[in-house]
């Protein structure tokens, strides 16, 4: 398996000038991403958004905060989106800034509907499980286990599934 | 020193800790060209660990290396939060809310996460079949079914005006609210609260 990505990235970086752009982002430049996560986590754990209490009172519509959040968070990406777009701003490697399209399918609605379930039960979407692991509650490592279980049977049935 | 790190221990505000998680967005498109979304972990994980030929995990995973390397990071900021910028006071949840759940049997409100729920005594028992295998298999399944979760339909899908995204987060909302409001009183009494 190893052997084979590296044949790979060995044809890749003769003849295709792009892949060797990003390939270029390997080894050590990829701890910038860990940098961002762990700033990330840090503001996940102080904005208490990993809290089961916040997203309960979300869905009871008894505080403000975990819509102000999301709503800010989308009003600052759409604006440096919109930015980014209108000035074609380049990544730090000079490459142009692609951002794909989603495509719609029904998966958004039965998946999301799914999704909106568990979010209640484990007070957590994706990434507030990663933090809420680091805070110390590490049982929280069986409903992160568990998740990537869900994941796993979604793309053993995927064909099957209603899209 | 000391004064700067009682001031970051404080909760941030939603205006302080939405903006900063927003302005992800852009950090990650700048830094490499890649789109905020955390929910696409999950998937790597499996294509790394059990693709058993699966042709949803047959992929070239290397190249969402910084993916995990992020997911990494949010939960070795969780450590480093909880370790140096811990708050000392209890959490504040809103006096509606903590009515709404005594009723439903939850007395313990001084953490992050109730700890009545959230403990290792409870893994073997209903509770942890619903709050932990349950609760994360919806979790997993339904985010990769979307195509996303909060991170990537809600904040950067919404941000970069996809309608799809619109639609996937207002299920996420449908699905909250049924299960908080019409299910979890039926189901927190059937695993014993």
């Amino acid at each position: 398996m190893l052997l084979k990505e590296n044949d790979t990235l060995a044809v890749d970086k003769n003849t295709n000038l792009t892949a060797k752009v990003k390939q270029g982002e390997r080894g050590l430049s990829l701890l910038k991403y860990l940098y961002v996560g762990i700033v990330f986590g840090i503001i996940f754990v102080k904005g208490e958004i990993i809290s089961w209490f916040r997203i309960q009172e979300m869905f009871r519509f008894q505080s403000f905060f975990m819509y102000g959040v999301i709503g800010s968070a989308i009003l600052v990406g759409m604006v440096s989106i919109q930015l980014i777009k209108r000035f074609s701003i380049k990544t730090i490697n000079g490459q142009a800034i692609k951002i794909a399209d989603k495509k719609f399918n029904k998966g958004q609605i039965y998946g999301g509907f799914i999704f909106g379930l568990g979010w209640a039960i484990t007070g957590a979407c994706p990434g507030p499980l990663f933090a809420q692991i680091g805070t110390g509650f590490t049982v929280v490592i069986v409903s992160f286990l568990s998740a990537v279980a869900g994941t796993w049977v979604y793309g053993r049935f995927a064909e099957k599934l209603p899209n | 020193m000391n004064e700067f790190l009682n001031w970051v221990s404080q909760p941030w505000p939603w205006y302080i800790a939405g903006p900063m998680i927003g302005l992800t967005v852009p950090i990650l498109l700048l830094l490499g060209n890649r789109s905020f979304g955390i929910s696409s972990s999950l998937r790597h994980i499996c294509a790394v660990c059990v693709p058993a030929k699966i042709p949803f995990f047959q992929y070239s995973w290397k190249e969402e290396t910084w993916n995990l390397l992020f997911v990494t990071g949010i939960l070795l900021g969780g450590v480093i939060a909880a370790m140096f910028l811990s708050n000392p006071e209890t959490i504040v949840i809103a006096e509606s809310t903590q009515r709404d759940l005594k009723a439903l049997g939850i007395t313990n409100f001084q953490n992050l996460l109730p700890a009545e729920i959230f403990s290792w005594e409870n893994l073997f028992t209903l509770k942890g079949l619903f709050f932990f295998v349950i609760g994360g298999f919806l979790v997993g399944f339904g985010t990769r079914y979307a195509g996303g979760c909060t991170s990537g339909h809600a904040i950067m899908g919404i941000s970069n005006l996809q309608w799809p995204s619109v639609v996937a987060t207002m299920f996420f909302m449908i699905g909250g609210l049924v299960m908080t409001h019409f299910l979890m009183p039926f189901i927190m009494n059937w695993v014993g609260f």
